[in-house]
């Protein structure tokens, strides 16, 4: 324990607990006592909208719970509420998620900043309750802020500073605070949390633009708008997004003096002299860090970025954390059907504009399709083909049954 | 004159601001025109309840004062529903010497924020 | 007008302001207008998608002189429950005026088909707000295709009459009972005929704590094919002919508002509008729809007025 956090200990500013991602989700929720919360229960997400059931009937907290009757109303219902003021949460996972997605780039738009816990699961069909990154990665260009947690406590500090990143003037754009299906959401282990006055503080008080319900200074949301002002009404909105980098490494600042964590848009892994690196997101970086300590014990230069801010895609950072490295494997947890996969787009896109400084090759993994686990042996696999520089073009599929032998 | 804004001076969230339609002159539109005969006229209201332009103009005491041209789009049902016969219409037409805005009430016009710099 | 003052309104600002664009002689603007001048509170204003909404709202100006908010086409229930929320939390607070109310609106589209799901939920939640509907039986923002609210016979861009089919083979379905179903304390169904009657139903609706719905028949010009001068004459046929029952369900009890003394054939509703004039043409005489029509019209009647104690 650093000196820093004995003092905070002492202040019973903090205890741990053994907890869930999804309970330190809902905690973290109890204790930001947001004004309105509208959600419709699916797998693995359900325990959210339950536990906050269960403080709303305790009295813990003041908020207008609605218990809406599908994804789609409990998206909505949201977006009324936060542009009429209200501090606004929610939580859902795959199918509801989809069927929310014609409400995410309207919230977007309306600036609503509402703090959302996607707990990600794979997207039917066929029909599969385990994690992947299917559901989230068709809402990659809704607009929103895509944050994408390791473990619980990442969650729960995550869920704090989305309150003011999402809220900030600078950025007044909503936030997916995304973590992995019963990998995260439903194991246990330790979490820290801050005392009840610490979030409250940390938090503060929303103070909305332009709130619906300032009856005095009527404004009207979501006009008819013509090619005349939709182009500058779109560039206006993406400013916000274009912001976030910034203003998170601000609030990630703030939050890091009360927890001692920090939670940069890249986590670096022994980056800085790799040959080879692996590029991945969520719970399964720990078996990657893992295989990088194991081959360095082996003499081979391996390290691993976990990409945790998805949206905004930190590029900038990426391409100066990886230019010179002699292979990139990223791993995908969800395909681009007749496309490159997500993540690896991103990665190879950012590194185009710095080619001329080096080329650095860039090989495409999915994995962990429908909650598959990825283990040490598939990872050593991936940095295998890396030295071999035998990858091919297309995506390689890891821990997959193949007629061919490629699923190895 | 007024200059459509550019992308860094629009208002947050696709709003805007309330009754603003008040500078958009539907009067534009008509093909043809109500003329209240206050003569005849008993201000009985039953044009100013009925217009869906709110275009029929009353003073306090709720007295019919006159049809606002600037909004008035010729639906014809204020005619239709005078029981006295106070409002004939008349096709536009007959008013093409006149000049300026038909109703002259309000001075911007539609579109004048649009694409003017 | 009976039990409203017409007079004394003039004097108020209406939440509907002038220069939107709806059509020359649209019904919809008039049910909203009319509906407006009967609440005194303050009042925000959701809309589904549709002409209504469209039409109010083109960038930069809106009609609205309140706060107003759309957000899609079938989920304005759960926008205004949103809204309703928001107001009871932060109310707690002290943020806000005290006694706003809430009023969505949409039109048949998004009310009873699309939005029925987001409707049903929120009238079954309770939030204290008013729906209405201005129903013009069809989907006119889109161009005049049918909805669940056409009627039989009717003529419209997805249930055209043909050589084969004489226009929608089905009929409307009967959302202000699908309403009263829900067990909500205010239902209403009315239509332009009697400005009085539209106004103390939508001050009714809002004055009444919980959710409130009331379904009003507007005409569409260029949908039914009138004059829109007629607009009024259109709608006192639907009334006389009870083509559409002007009535209220308030706790639970029917009370027809408006019992014609001696009702018109469904038949001259139908011939007033070029929506149904295939059933008119001599070659067609489709005597036997028009006697469908009215069979359809008493069946209702009888079924309303089995339930419902006469007007007072």
């Amino acid at each position: 324990m650093g000196s820093a956090e004995a003092v905070l200990f002492e202040d019973k500013r903090l205890r741990r607990e053994m907890t869930s991602g999804n309970m330190a989700f809902a905690e973290a929720m109890r204790q930001i006592n947001p004004d309105v919360v509208a959600a419709y229960p699916i797998t693995p997400s359900t325990e959210i909208p339950m536990k906050f059931a269960e403080f709303v009937a305790n009295g813990l907290v003041d908020t207008e719970y609605i218990t809406v009757e599908s994804e789609h109303s409990a998206i909505t219902a949201c977006v009324g509420a936060s542009v009429s003021g209200a501090r606004v949460m929610t939580a859902s996972s795959a199918n509801g998620v989809a069927l929310m997605h014609e409400i995410f780039p309207i919230a977007a738009a309306f600036r609503a900043p509402i703090v959302f816990g996607l707990v990600n699961r794979s997207l039917g069909a066929p029909v599969n309750i385990n994690c992947d990154h299917s559901d989230s990665m068709p809402e990659r260009d809704s607009g929103w802020i895509q944050i994408y947690c390791e473990d619980a406590q990442e969650v729960y500090d995550t869920a704090l500073l989305s309150i003011r990143l999402a809220e900030h003037k600078d950025v007044l754009t909503p936030i997916f605070v995304c973590q992995d299906g019963f990998i995260t959401s439903h194991c246990y282990e330790p979490v820290e949390f801050l005392s009840d006055e610490a979030v409250k503080e940390f938090v503060g008080l929303r103070e909305a633009v332009y709130p619906l319900l300032d009856v005095d200074n009527p404004v009207s949301y979501g006009s008819f708008v013509t090619s005349e002002y939709y182009f500058e009404i779109k560039r206006n909105q993406i400013e916000g997004m274009n912001n976030a980098i910034r203003v998170d490494g601000e609030i990630s600042g703030d939050l890091a003096r009360l927890t001692g964590r920090e939670y940069p848009p890249l986590d670096c892994y022994r980056t800085d002299d790799a040959d080879y690196v692996a590029v991945i997101m969520s719970s399964a970086t720990g078996v990657v860090k893992d295989v990088a300590d194991e081959l360095r014990a082996r003499g081979i230069k391996a390290g691993c970025i976990r990409v945790r801010m998805f949206r905004p895609f930190p590029s900038k950072e990426i391409s100066a954390a990886l230019s010179g490295k002699k292979g990139v494997a990223v791993l995908d947890r969800s395909a681009s059907p007749g496309g490159v996969s997500p993540l690896a787009a991103e990665v190879k896109s950012a590194l185009y504009m710095s080619c001329r400084d080096g080329f650095v090759p860039v090989f495409e993994f999915i994995y962990g399709l429908g909650g598959r686990d990825l283990f040490p042996d598939d990872v050593k696999a991936v940095f295998e083909k890396l030295r071999a520089g035998n990858c091919g073009c297309g995506a390689s599929y890891i821990g997959l049954r193949d007629k061919m032998g490629g699923g190895d | 004159m007024s200059c459509a804004p550019c992308w860094q001076d629009i208002l947050p969230g696709t709003i805007t601001l309330g009754a603003s339609s008040r500078s958009v002159e539907t009067g534009l539109w008509r093909s043809v025109r109500p003329i209240l005969d206050a003569g005849k006229c008993v201000s009985c209201l039953r044009c100013w309840v009925q217009c869906p332009d709110s275009s029929i103009q009353t003073c306090d005491g709720g007295t019919v004062q006159g049809i606002d041209m600037f909004f008035c789009k010729g639906c014809g049902i204020c005619a239709a529903v005078c029981p006295v016969g106070a409002i004939s219409i008349r096709p536009e037409s007959d008013f093409l010497e006149e000049t300026g805005p038909s109703g002259g009430v309000n001075p911007v016009k539609v579109g004048e924020l649009v694409g003017q710099c | 007008m009976g039990g409203v003052n017409v007079r004394e309104l003039t004097g108020r600002n209406n939440p509907l302001a002038e220069g939107h664009r709806m059509c020359p002689g649209c019904g919809a603007p008039t049910a909203l207008r009319q509906a407006f001048m009967g609440i005194d509170d303050p009042v925000v204003v959701v809309g589904a998608t549709g002409c209504l909404e469209v039409s109010t709202t083109v960038y930069p100006y809106s009609s609205w002189r309140v706060p107003f908010m759309h957000v899609a086409f079938e989920n304005a229930g759960a926008a205004v429950s949103g809204v309703a929320a928001a107001h009871k939390a932060m109310g707690r607070r002290g943020l806000f005026r005290d006694g706003i109310k809430f009023v969505a609106f949409g039109g048949d589209g998004g009310t009873y088909d699309i939005g029925l799901q987001s409707l049903s939920g929120a009238l079954e939640r309770g939030h204290d707000f008013t729906y209405i509907c201005y129903n013009n039986q069809g989907y006119m923002n889109t161009g005049a295709q049918r909805s669940g609210a056409t009627p039989r016979s009717a003529s419209s861009t997805t249930s055209p009459a043909g050589r084969l089919i004489p226009g929608k083979l089905q009929r409307a379905k009967n959302l202000t009972e699908i309403a009263a179903a829900h067990d909500i304390p205010y239902v209403a169904q009315t239509t332009l005929h009697d400005p009085s009657d539209l106004i103390k139903k939508v001050r009714r609706a809002v004055e009444t704590p919980g959710p409130a719905f009331v379904n009003i028949l507007v005409p569409c010009a260029l949908f039914w094919k009138i004059d829109p001068a007629d607009q009024v004459k259109i709608c006192r046929l639907a009334a006389d002919s009870r083509f559409w029952p002007i009535y209220e369900v308030a706790n639970g009890e029917r009370r027809i508002s408006y019992t014609p003394k001696k009702p018109v054939p469904v038949e001259d509703f139908l011939r007033a509008q070029g929506r149904y004039s295939h059933l008119f043409t001599d070659e067609a005489n489709r005597r036997d729809l028009i006697d469908q029509a009215q069979a359809d019209v008493d069946a209702e009647w009888e079924k309303l007025t089995g339930n419902a104690k006469p007007q007072s």
